[in-house]
């Protein structure tokens, strides 16, 4: 049942979204946006399903061993079939931000590692100075589900998270929090797509 | 010779000459772990050690933590 309004749902079928990173922050992401109705998502990430993923990634056991680009691909296609996807299994490196990224209204960072985030983010905001780029930066563990939170911390760059609660023993990743981070970039996107910049 | 800086929207001051990555990693910053913005430029982080904090710099730092 379609409740959107058609300018809403014209604005979102016209967006195209970038997804870097496709774990538990990322593959929720994509699907979200996939089940709004966001016209073109591009899916970047060159790992492959695995068993440790299970326990917060959106993937299932028919899905060990392929690559994550094409088990979400797949997804998308028995959720929303409008939706046109593209995939590139690679790793985001510096050099390839501008050729990956350009031309995208929204990237979200979904990356795991601080020096991967911290590349990517300062490398498209610095040379694409049109993208908006929303980033994730804190969600581990089981702290509040309200210590999570969106910021725009610069022009074009919202970030998502409590900004302290790095993945680390005895503190892991856990579906819970995860989604609900992701679930705020994937808000923030559809924010900034119907063309609302504040929080 | 004291510069006054705005640091994520809080007044600095400093004493010294410094690039951005001297700044950052006295600031108990890993520079690898952030995204930097001055004056609304974000900066490369190819620029680190060249670009020297000036009078009246509005500084952005964005620190990342792991996991996603």
């Amino acid at each position: 049942m379609d409740v959107d309004t058609p300018e809403i749902h014209g604005k979102l079928k016209n967006a195209k979204v970038a997804i870097a990173g496709l774990g538990g922050l990322g593959s929720h992401i994509a699907v979200s946006l996939a089940r709004i109705g966001v016209g073109m998502l591009l899916l970047v990430d060159d790992d492959v399903v695995d068993l440790s993923n299970l326990n917060r990634q959106m993937y299932f056991i028919k899905h060990l061993g392929m690559p994550k680009t094409q088990a979400l691909q797949e997804q998308i296609e028995q959720i929303n079939p409008l939706v046109h996807v593209k995939i590139r299994t690679v790793r985001v490196e510096d050099h390839h931000v501008v050729e990956l990224f350009e031309g995208y209204d929204v990237m979200c960072e979904a990356f795991d590692t601080q020096e991967a985030k911290a590349m990517l983010v300062s490398a498209a905001l610095s040379r694409l100075p049109d993208l908006k780029v929303v980033a994730a930066s804190g969600m581990a563990g089981y702290g509040s589900s309200n210590g999570i939170c969106t910021e725009r911390r610069m022009k074009n760059l919202y970030v998502c998270g409590d900004g302290e609660a790095d993945a680390a023993a005895g503190m892991g990743l856990m579906a819970p929090r995860v989604q609900i981070c992701a679930g705020h970039q994937a808000n923030m996107v559809l924010r900034l797509l119907v063309g609302l910049e504040d929080v | 010779m004291g510069k006054v800086l705005k640091v994520n929207g809080a007044d600095f001051s400093l004493e010294r000459l410094l690039s951005l990555r001297e700044f950052l990693i006295e600031q108990g910053y890993n520079p690898d772990h952030v995204a930097t913005e001055i004056n609304g430029e974000v900066v490369p982080k190819t620029a680190y050690e060249s670009v020297v904090l000036s009078d009246g710099d509005v500084i952005e730092i964005v620190r990342f933590v792991g996991g996603g």
